[in-house]
């Protein structure tokens, strides 16, 4: 009987924990029907700012979807036992948070119900049409991983498989990262830095996804994390944010460089209200200074130093993202440089936005969406990690 | 061959020719009155040469001559749409000011046709870049890739629309060149509208039309040149 | 006898139930009237097909104006009473779409208004 009773207990949280993650994909799902009736007026988006927060949450989540496969890679590709063992867990949150993001893409759509038309027409020359076919792929690469790993007889699988989805993956965050390269007309983007810049932010911000997962997961077991693996774990995803670190203070210096860049890296990182305000509080002290000291101060770096690091890159992840993609909108288009011009639509202004209620609520529902599938499938199937004792 | 023959030939030429011309004014009138039978062919490539130092300031009647045809509200919030627009614009050096009209440049390599995913942007053969509305998603890739910011999307639904223009929610829209107009052989609302005919709208392609003759001849530049796009639209005194 | 009379006519009336409108779908107020651009009964299978078609040569090619024109359907179609093919339960596109539970766009942008009317009402 005293057994049973804490079991109980934890089983009503796990199921409270369901419904929670259930009713904020409901209304995920209420914003996006609001949206279909009303239009892409109920948002703060418009036609100078044409992707918002939803776009955020959506490429914050593919790109972090990618980068949690490096657990698995560097233990299917580079044989090391310690990752080894988390690689289902890490598949599963791959194809979970790559529903939530393709979901949230989608449900954005102007005319979401033509989403057949998506799939008939393809236009080859579109990095976007491309994408939707390297994200669809991804769920099939994963998900054969996944079968490979966890069913005995298709064990011998298991490496090829996993080498698939490392180069799938490596493909896919160069195509997230094309789609903003190939837009050359825009300040921001046009810049061939992009693809190895969104790997590295791939990597950092998957691991410290990994980290929340994996820390919720012991806790909730009553299990201690084998202080040697935390301790990889934690100096690998220490590297990745300063990596991130490097190619975002790279991006930004090249840019002063260009004269007819100088405007636009004072707009982003100095006078642009907001923006760099969430540049430097956003991602640079929260994203980078303070975890990197938790991960590496002497004092600091035990696990709930690490969980909060974690937490907090990924704060940063979703500050970068906001102030690179609505901030590079606001930014007006230089149509003709050497000149000061003005119009009633904008030209030579920088565009307002303010994220309005139902785009948050679809972008959290596709966090919920994440959250819904990662929390079912440990439930359903083993993704816990089984430490091979003598990890090395 | 003797003489005659040749005297004959010439004259059948001569005769059928004539005909010819006498003819064909009516056949392009049947083809107006019925609408046009024939797939258009990039032997045109129409174009606008727009002539900036006789835009007048403050004159907006090309704008509205655009609403109209087009059936747009002529709001100007941030989520209205605009096809065409007047640009003012100040030289930062010499001070010098100067407006214009801005919308679609109808590239010929256009950018918002690379990136579309299910191929809704198009260019037609004529030169003229279109958003086929019944492919668009509403994704919007387009309208971050276009270099004028030439693109609207419709942000609600709408009613009352024109039956020869088409608009609807969801989808991405701009400039046309008025194709429903021009395919029954008129101009752009915004070439007939302009007071002061700095509008010039004509086929590229034929070394003969006005459009062609004038480029010839006076000093012309497309926007964002060093983009490579090779826009239809040209502006003259810039 | 008399049953198998009964069932005859029952039958019948089935059948010609069937060949003009269907039971419950309300008659349709055709419009104008004239004759359609094709054989009613082929059309009702395959105006889509028609539509589709014209569509795309419309936009793709400019050829405008054919029979198989969306305005031109409308032109013909639309109520004498409103100028409108869709908007009342008997309203040409709209009663038997509702009747046959599908579910169209088109009227989301396109007009649905006969455009001859239009311009009347602008002069
Ligand atoms: C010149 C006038 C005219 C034009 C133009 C026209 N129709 Fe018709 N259509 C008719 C008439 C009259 C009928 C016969 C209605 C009846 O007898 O029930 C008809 C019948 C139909 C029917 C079958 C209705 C039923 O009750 O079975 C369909 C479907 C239809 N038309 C669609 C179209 C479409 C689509 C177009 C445009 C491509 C079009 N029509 C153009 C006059 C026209
Ligand atoms: C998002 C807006 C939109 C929707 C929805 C839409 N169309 Fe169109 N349609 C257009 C536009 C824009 C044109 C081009 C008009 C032009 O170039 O003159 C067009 C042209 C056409 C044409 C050729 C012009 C004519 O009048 O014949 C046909 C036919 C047509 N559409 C059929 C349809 C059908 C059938 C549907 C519903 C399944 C539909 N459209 C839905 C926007 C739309
Ligand atoms: C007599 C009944 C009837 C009338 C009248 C009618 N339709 Fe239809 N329509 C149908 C049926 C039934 C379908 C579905 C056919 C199928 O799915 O195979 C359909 C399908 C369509 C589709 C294709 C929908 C899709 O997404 O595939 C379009 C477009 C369409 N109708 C347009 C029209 C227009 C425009 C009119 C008015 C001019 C009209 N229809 C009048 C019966 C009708």
């Amino acid at each position: 009987m005293t057994s049973h009773s804490p079991l109980r207990f934890k089983n009503r949280i796990y199921y409270s924990l369901v419904a929670a993650g259930g009713l904020v994909v409901l209304m995920g799902l209420y914003a996006a029907h609001m949206m279909e009736e009303h239009g892409h007026i109920i948002t703060g988006m418009n036609n100078q700012i044409v992707w918002g927060i939803p776009h955020v949450f959506a490429i914050f989540l593919i790109v972090t979807a990618s980068g949690v496969l490096n657990v698995s890679s560097i233990g299917s590709v580079f044989n090391k036992p310690a990752y080894k063992a988390r690689a289902p867990l890490a598949g599963l949150l791959s194809i979970a948070m790559l529903a939530g993001g393709l979901t949230v893409l989608m449900l954005d759509l102007g005319r979401p119900d033509r989403i057949i038309v998506a799939m008939t027409h393809f236009n080859p020359t579109s990095v976007f049409a491309w994408n939707i076919f390297l994200y669809s792929g991804m769920f099939a690469a994963v998900a054969f991983y996944l079968w490979t790993m966890m069913e005995k007889r298709m064990n011998p699988w298991s490496k090829p498989a996993g080498l698939l989805v490392f180069v799938w993956r490596f493909v896919l965050t160069t195509g997230t990262g094309v789609i903003f390269s190939f837009l050359v007309a825009r300040q921001a983007y046009g810049t061939a830095i992009l693809p190895p810049m969104f790997i590295v932010m791939s990597f950092a911000w998957g691991m410290a996804v990994f980290h929340v997962v994996q820390a919720a997961i012991y806790e909730w077991n009553g299990k201690l994390l084998d202080a040697y693996v935390q301790k990889r774990m934690k100096n690998l995803m220490g590297i990745f944010v300063i990596a991130t670190l490097y190619f975002v203070a790279a991006y930004h210096l090249t840019n002063l460089y260009f004269a007819r860049q100088a405007e636009f890296e004072r707009f982003i990182l100095f006078d642009g209200g907001v923006y760099p305000l969430v540049f430097w509080v956003g991602y640079f002290l929260f994203g980078n200074l303070i975890p990197l000291l938790l991960i590496y101060h002497p004092a600091l770096g035990k696990s709930k130093c690490i969980l909060f690091a974690s937490l907090l890159i990924i704060l940063g992840g979703f500050s970068l993202l906001y102030v690179f993609i609505i901030g590079g909108q606001a930014f007006p288009l230089s149509i003709f440089p050497g000149y000061e011009v003005s119009s009633s639509f904008g030209d030579g202004a920088i565009g307002l936005y303010r994220p309005s209620m139902p785009e948050i609520m679809l972008g959290m529902g596709a966090v919920g969406v994440s959250f819904l599938i990662t929390a079912i499938g440990i439930r359903m199937l083993d993704f816990v990690p089984h430490e091979i004792p003598k990890s090395r | 061959m003797s003489d005659t023959n040749v005297q004959r030939r010439q004259f059948l030429k001569t005769s059928v020719g004539a005909a010819a011309v006498a003819i064909a004014p009516g056949m392009l009138l049947f083809d107006m009155a019925h609408g046009k039978s024939d797939p258009v062919s990039s032997k045109v490539r129409w174009g606008m040469l727009i002539d900036t130092a006789n835009c007048a300031d403050g004159c907006n009647d090309c704008v509205t001559a655009c609403n109209k045809e087009n059936g747009l509200s002529g709001g100007l919030s941030p989520t209205d749409s605009q096809w065409m627009r007047k640009v003012e614009l100040k030289d930062m050096r010499s001070g010098r000011t100067l407006a214009l009209p801005m919308m679609c440049q109808h590239c010929e390599e256009p950018p918002c046709v690379d990136v579309c995913p299910t191929g809704a942007s198009f260019k037609r053969a004529d030169g003229i870049v279109l958003v086929d509305k019944h492919l668009c998603i509403g994704c919007r890739y387009c309208m971050m890739a276009c270099p004028y910011k030439a693109r609207s999307f419709v942000h609600e639904p709408l009613h009352d629309q024109k039956p020869d223009v088409p608009r609807g929610r969801g989808t991405v829209e701009s400039c046309t060149m008025c194709v429903h107009r021009v395919d029954k052989g008129q101009q752009p609302a915004c070439a007939e509208a302009c007071p002061n005919k700095s509008i010039l709208f004509g086929n590229l392609n034929d070394p003969e039309s006005e459009i062609s003759k004038k480029i010839r001849t006076v000093q012309s530049t497309q926007i964002r040149a060093d983009l490579g796009l090779n826009t239809g639209i040209r502006y003259q005194g810039i | 006898m008399l049953k198998l009379f009964a069932l005859l006519a029952a039958l019948c009336m089935c059948a010609s139930a069937d060949a003009t409108e269907s039971y419950g779908m309300p008659k349709l107020d055709i419009g104008k009237g004239g004759q359609c651009v094709e054989e009613p009964q082929w059309m009702r299978k395959n105006h889509m097909k028609v539509l589709f078609q014209q569509r795309d040569e419309t936009v793709h090619q400019g050829i405008r104006d054919g029979k198989y024109s969306l305005k031109n359907c409308i032109e013909c179609h639309a109520s004498l009473r409103d100028n409108s093919v869709i908007g009342r339960a008997d309203s040409f596109c709209e009663g038997c779409h509702r009747y046959e539970a599908v579910k169209i766009d088109c009227f989301e942008c396109h007009s649905s208004k006969r455009s001859s009317a239009l311009v009347q009402k602008e002069h």
